[in-house]
């Protein structure tokens, strides 16, 4: 094992190994970084760029940039939070959010990750662009209206299952998740026990006969907010004191 | 010793905001205290009284009524406050925006499994305000100042969202009270 090294977040000193992202090093330290594409069990995809950091000043997204001994990074500023509340707010704007009907409301990530930045309404116009619903498979259906193409269900399914169920298909506007070789979930071999079924941060992807399982008040972000597990776990408070 | 004004009013919304704003019990009270209703359906007043610190706005613009009321709070208000996931984001009623207007109106007056009307056509009365191609948040049809999301808003974030706005604090809503369901 090579020497481990430190850096700096927002000026707390942080440990990391080398070939650690600054995202990983921050989580190990009890900082915790906005983001929605990552996912610990999946390769860094590096696409929703919520997680944007300054790094020595230059922004980069924190999931997928090694941390560098001696850097110097930003984190919690003003305008990184700005920053990360356009992205937020635009993929609400881009994508058909109906939160108060929504299956996943309270479970999930964006809704929370929206609160947390303090998003009280998106600030830009809505494109109500209709997207379509896949609910021809047994167990799961996709509703696209929801998709934020994070790209975890594609990653899951083709690393840690083994299928390749998913990939993107088309550009800009029109980007959306499509399963393989056929235009039908229910074509697949898409089995309601994939880890692909467990990743996904939105509503997009979801088992039938499931929702609304969970009452208001006890679901996953109703009483503490995303990222807290992290901050809760780390040992950066004492020197956040120190400031 | 006059009290701040308060209009409130909902558009293309389900009253649930104002419900929820009634839900804040004995503090209802505290409020009737600190301010003076002004157009709402509190007191029932149908137009505009006198200049009003706070317009609190519930729905969002589904049609021709609903755009001239928000132009007239925004004309009266020194703060305009878009209230509940209508008035920020279209909310339910925007469901109707992934589908064409006509098409909508069709299914559910012409085409739909359980309608009965023999006239076969749309209601067409010069007396209902006529829709808009699509449902739009407060924001997009005027400018607003502030932002109470929530399907309803919780009796807890009016509270904190009133006593801010009136103590003059251009507070932001702390995130445990931003809610979008």
């Amino acid at each position: 094992m090579s020497e481990s090294f430190k850096f700096y977040i927002d000026g707390v000193p942080v440990d990391a190994q080398p070939g650690m992202t600054i995202l990983e090093a921050a989580q190990g330290a009890g900082i915790w970084i906005p983001r929605l594409c990552w996912h610990e069990e999946l390769e860094p995809f590096g696409g929703c760029r919520v997680c944007t950091v300054k790094a020595n000043g230059r922004p980069c997204s924190a999931c997928t940039q090694p941390a560098e001994p001696d850097s110097v990074v930003e984190n919690d500023t003003p305008q990184l939070r700005e920053w990360r509340r356009a992205l937020v707010e635009l993929l609400f704007a881009e994508g058909n959010h109906f939160c108060m009907s929504c299956e996943k409301s309270g479970n999930c990530e964006l809704q929370a990750v929206a609160y947390r930045l303090g998003i009280a309404a998106p600030r830009f116009e809505h494109h109500w662009k209709p997207r379509e619903v896949d609910a021809s498979h047994p167990d799961v259906l996709i509703d696209r209206n929801r998709c934020i193409l994070c790209a975890r269900c594609v990653r899951a399914s083709r690393d840690l299952d083994g299928k390749t169920v998913f990939g993107f298909t088309g550009r800009g506007p029109d980007r959306r998740v499509a399963v393989s070789s056929t235009a039908r979930l229910a074509d697949t071999d898409l089995d309601v026990t994939d880890a692909a079924m467990d990743v996904c941060p939105v509503g997009a992807l979801v088992r039938k006969r499931e929702g609304f399982s969970v009452p208001i008040g006890s679901r996953r972000f109703d009483n503490a907010p995303i990222g807290s597990d992290i901050e809760a776990s780390g040992a950066s408070e004492p020197a956040r004191q120190e400031e | 010793m006059s009290r701040p004004r308060i209009a409130t009013t909902s558009l293309a919304g389900c009253f649930g905001c104002h419900m929820s704003l009634l839900d804040l019990d004995e503090r209802i009270l505290e409020l009737a205290e600190l301010v003076e209703f002004d157009r709402s359906p509190i007191d029932d007043y149908k137009e505009f009284q006198e200049r009003c610190a706070v317009g609190l706005v519930e729905g969002g613009c589904a049609n021709e009524e609903n755009v001239a009321t928000i132009r007239e709070f925004r004309k009266n208000c020194d703060v305009l406050v878009s209230v509940g996931d209508c008035a920020t984001m279209g909310g339910i009623p925007a469901m109707r925006n992934l589908v064409p207007l006509e098409e909508c109106l069709q299914e559910a007056y012409v085409d739909g499994p359980t309608v009965h009307n023999p006239s076969g056509l749309p209601p067409g009365d010069a007396e209902l305000p006529r829709l808009l191609d699509r449902v739009y948040a407060l924001h997009e049809v005027v400018d607003i100042d502030w932002h109470l999301p929530g399907c309803p808003p919780s009796p807890e974030a009016f509270w904190a969202a009133v006593t801010a706005l009136l103590s003059g604090e251009p507070a932001e809503l702390p995130p445990h009270l931003i809610r979008y369901d």
